[in-house]
């Protein structure tokens, strides 16, 4: 019976794997330069360059203009009619995670994201093939302090050390309001516990950093009188503190989940008062009641498009809320907090633009350079400039279209999805599926027994980890 | 003079500002309580849906109906009329399978009416507990769809739909069809599986077997429910035949399951999988029932089926992520593409519970980037949920005689960038404000 189930994994593993690097997708990615030819550049940073080419060396974008000759051993992709977009990069993203909260305390910030990254989700795949390359993963918002945050590359399929960005910044993920205070939940086999209202939350935050400031000066006293030559034991290492005392120190961002306007200004404000600057408020669905205190104290804005209405604290929010923090002065990008949604934060931006009279550029900002502004990133990827990393997406219409559709996504110019490598395969995997099902480790037991029922290879969320998908924010 | 009744007709719907290429106007919400107009748009671009585009024409809307579309319509005298320049002139969207108006915040309880205890509530009907004022009508007619039908949910039989256009001051106002058919989630297999709910669910049987008997115990329930509703109602019968015979006592469960029974009412069920839909099929058949799938995901896998009993689809979940690891990345973008090449009837839906229903075109352009062609698309968000329901002689496209649900935009209608200048619903001009315009307006000030 386990051996029967083994067989049955393992055989989804191989369909799995073959799925996601077909023979032809795995020839493409030796190629060492890219040449993509005639497309219309939607460069960010220098506005749309028609019938341009963008040639791709070692990984990173080696030049943009016309005409540009192929080296030798080049790809050469005729992309007359098409678009070439900057990678969009997620700024708020649960996708690849095995457990997405430690719902048992409210300040878990000794939590580590990068413990628990499963490459193989197919949900980066499908990322891929909304022209997405980068994610900020961050912890559900079951705590009001969450834990440590991991920037990712999408390399679908690689180990997970291939998948950590290099030289992101780290983060931490806090958390305000309904889910913290578990207004519409509660964890099965849990009692109510602290925080229980938004006066809680201020608390449980203000608490942890003064702890943090007292452990800071601790190791600070250490570290002063080892300069001065004395002998003396150092402080006991506080798992929970240090990542807090980064963040005094300025060293880890603060994404921060909110919703209501005093929330906001809460923590803006309990920030200010210790010294440090909220990096990213997240959803923020409230921040266009107070967008002139967000962008007085330099936080980034992460916002949806147009959801709302799914619990009190979203009845507020309006699809204007972007557009009106950006002319306040906040960087701001849009994240799908939801692996459907991140297949399509191209429709997002388009549907900014229309609520708030952005420009195209604007628009495209929003899911390329102003993300990665705020990831901290930026001097690497979200726009296509000479010298960046080849992050970089061809799609088939104008992506603020309805109609357009992802043909080409690469990854520090390596191929990670193609529409027709992935159309060329199916029809083998098909076949592959079919003789699964009808082989003898999926068959029925003897003696009438059935089939055992398939359990998932590895469940994305356990029971426990998680909750309703509002903690998932 | 133009400008003379486009000010009344501003006046009248609640909008105080105006220009040649007016913006959505901002004004304060005011009742849907405006007088059916008659209006006609002029050198527009008219997508009637049912025929050719006409690129320059004229569209007459008058006593809630279409009165005359053309090239060179005839605009008759005293008509208000509006420069068509720039413009595009469609059928209103409609949506085949919302809850809105049932549920204004799922995460509150107290604002949700979409279910009724147990498993059979057939005389539940929905119509009776739509909000006319829920913040969702305005924020979703602002996108230009302007009929939605609403159908409960929870349990095996859930309750009457009903059809709504997004205007009116009374759930009877705003009613297109009252019962609008049966709705009915036909019992599946519980297989458990993972997602973040898993915890919070009924733990599923523990093999195939026993999920199998669990579902046909559950499919049998249903027909002895539907069965003694037909003997009951065969009982009434032979009570009115013969004086002789007792006439039975009135029971409200059976007695709102007759039209169904009758085939008088189509039969709505949600189902995704393809041995689900084919049971659901060969159930219907079995009673007589009209059967409309709702959710379909898989249905392209039974094409052939669903064809042959002409039974539509509604598509709910173009952008649901596959549900199998293995399933094509695309799997449900091309599902539209997919049936309609087999010649299935669908249409595509939200499926959503009211907040974002707005959506409808969005879903609609996902499956045309994916395979559909564009005009199919639109006419899967008009006259394809029109016909899936049986009401394509009254709604759906620009005709002559339809009802005049006309939405006028500034560009294609299923792409995010386009903005709905103007909306007739019934003839009546539709404000084009909401919830979310009246904050942006507040806060936008707030500088």
């Amino acid at each position: 019976m386990k051996s029967r189930l083994g067989l049955w994994r393992l055989a989804l593993a191989l369909v799995v794997t073959a799925a996601a690097c077909p023979a032809e997708l795995r020839a493409q990615r030796k190629s060492k330069a890219t040449l993509i030819k005639n497309a219309t550049l939607l460069t960010v940073a220098k506005g749309a360059l028609e019938n341009s080419d963008l040639l791709i060396e070692n990984g990173k974008i080696a030049k943009i203009g016309k005409g540009l000759a192929a080296p030798a051993d080049a790809r050469v992709i005729d992309a007359t009619g098409k678009y070439v977009l900057p990678g969009i990069i997620d700024c708020h993203s649960h996708s690849m995670l095995d457990a997405v909260n430690e719902g048992s305390l409210s300040v878990t910030s000794m939590c580590r994201i990068r413990d628990v990254l499963n490459p193989n989700d197919v949900d980066l795949y499908r990322a891929l093939a909304g022209g997405v390359t980068a994610l900020n993963l961050l912890h559900g918002s079951a705590n009001a302090i969450g834990g440590q945050n991991q920037v990712v590359k999408i390399r679908y399929g690689r180990p997970i050390e291939e998948f950590l960005f290099p030289d992101a910044p780290p983060g931490i993920k806090f958390a305000l309001g309904e889910n913290p205070k578990r207004s519409n939940f509660r964890f099965p086999g849990q009692t109510q516990r602290y925080p229980n209202s938004r006066m809680g939350v201020e608390e449980i935050i203000r608490d942890a950093f003064v702890r943090a400031r007292d452990h800071k000066r601790q190791w600070d006293d250490y570290a002063a009188a080892k300069e001065r030559g004395e002998s003396v034991p150092p402080p006991k290492r506080d798992l929970q503190l240090e990542p807090l005392v980064e963040v005094l120190e300025g060293k880890r961002y603060v994404h921060a989940h909110c919703y209501r306007a005093e929330e906001i200004l809460m923590l803006m404000n309990l920030a200010e008062e210790f010294g440090f600057r909220v990096r990213t408020l997240q959803h923020v669905l409230e921040g266009y009641k107070i967008a002139r205190e967000i962008a007085k104290h330099g936080a980034g804005a992460s916002a949806f498009a147009d959801f709302w209405s799914y619990k009190v604290e979203a009845y507020d929010a309006i699809p204007h809320d972007a557009a009106l923090m950006m002319r306040a002065g906040v960087i701001v990008s849009l994240n799908s907090d939801d692996d459907g949604r991140a297949r399509r934060l191209n429709m997002e931006a388009a549907r900014v633009m229309k609520y708030g009279d952005l420009t195209e550029n604007e628009a495209l900002r929003l899911i390329t350079i102003n993300p990665a502004i705020q990831l901290g990133i930026d001097r690497r990827v979200g726009s296509l400039e000479v010298g960046k990393d080849a992050d970089l997406a061809i799609w088939t219409a104008h992506p603020l279209s309805v109609y357009a559709r992802v043909e080409t996504t690469f990854v520090d110019g390596e191929v990670f999805f193609d529409r027709q490598a992935d159309l060329a395969q199916r029809a083998a995997l098909a076949k592959e599926r079919a003789e699964l099902e009808a082989s003898e480790a999926n068959r029925p037991q003897g003696g009438g027994a059935p089939p055992p029922v398939p359990a998932r290879r590895r469940p994305a969320y356990a029971a426990g980890d998680n909750c309703l998908q509002m903690t998932k924010e | 003079m133009r400008r003379d009744w486009l000010a009344r007709l501003h006046k009248a719907c609640g909008l105080v500002a105006f220009g040649a290429l007016a913006p959505v106007v901002l004004a304060q919400q005011k009742l849907d309580i405006a007088p059916r107009a008659t209006v006609a748009i002029r050198d527009a671009r008219l997508v009637t849906v049912s025929g050719d585009v006409i690129e320059r024409g004229t569209i007459v809307l008058r006593d809630g109906k279409i009165a005359a579309i053309g090239p060179t319509a005839a605009i008759p005298g005293g008509a208000q009329v509006i420069d068509g320049k720039g413009l595009t002139v469609y059928p209103g969207m409609i949506d085949a399978a919302t809850s809105l108006g049932l549920i204004e915040i799922p995460a509150v309880a107290a604002t949700v009416d979409q279910g009724e205890v147990g498993d059979y509530n057939p005389n539940a009907r929905a119509l009776v507990a739509i909000n006319p004022h829920s913040a969702h009508v305005r924020v979703t007619r602002y996108n230009g769809i302007t009929t939605v039908a609403t159908l409960p949910d929870g349990g095996v039989i859930c309750g009457q739909a009903t059809l709504i256009n997004l205007y009116g001051t009374s759930p009877q106002e705003m009613a297109v069809v009252p019962s609008l058919g049966l709705v009915i989630n036909f019992p599946r297999l519980n297989l458990g599986g993972g997602g973040p709910f898993a915890a919070f669910r009924q733990p599923p049987p523990s093999n195939i077997a026993e999920a199998i008997a669990a579902r046909n115990r559950r499919v049998e329930e249903l027909r002895q429910v539907m069965r003694e509703a037909a003997d009951y109602a065969r009982a009434k019968e032979a009570a009115a035949a013969d004086p002789k015979i007792p006439r039975p006592a009135t029971n409200v469960v059976y007695e709102s399951l007759l039209p169904t029974l009758r085939g008088e009412t189509p039969t709505f069920f949600r189902a995704d999988r393809a041995q689900d839909i084919r049971a659901a099929l060969a159930f219907a058949e079995d009673l007589g029932l009209r059967p409309i799938i709702v959710g379909g995901n898989e249905a392209a896998d039974c094409a052939a089926e669903l064809k042959a009993k002409n039974a539509p689809v509604i598509l709910t979940g173009v952008l649901d992520l596959p549900s199998r690891e293995d399933d094509p990345y695309d799997a449900l973008y091309e599902n539209a593409a997919k049936l309609h090449q087999a010649g299935v009837k669908f249409c595509i839906s939200t499926g959503d519970n009211g907040a974002h229903v707005r959506d409808l075109p969005y879903h609609a352009g996902m499956a045309a980037a994916f395979g559909l062609d564009p005009k199919e698309a639109l006419r899967a968000v008009t006259l394809s949920p029109a016909e899936a329901l049986g009401l394509s002689d009254r709604l759906g496209s620009l005709e002559v005689g339809k009802m005049a649900n006309v939405v006028v935009a500034d560009g294609d209608l299923l792409e995010p960038r386009t903005r709905v200048k103007y909306a007739f619903i019934d003839g009546r001009p539709a404000q084009l404000t909401s919830r979310h315009t009246e904050l942006y307006e507040q806060f936008k000030e707030r500088k």
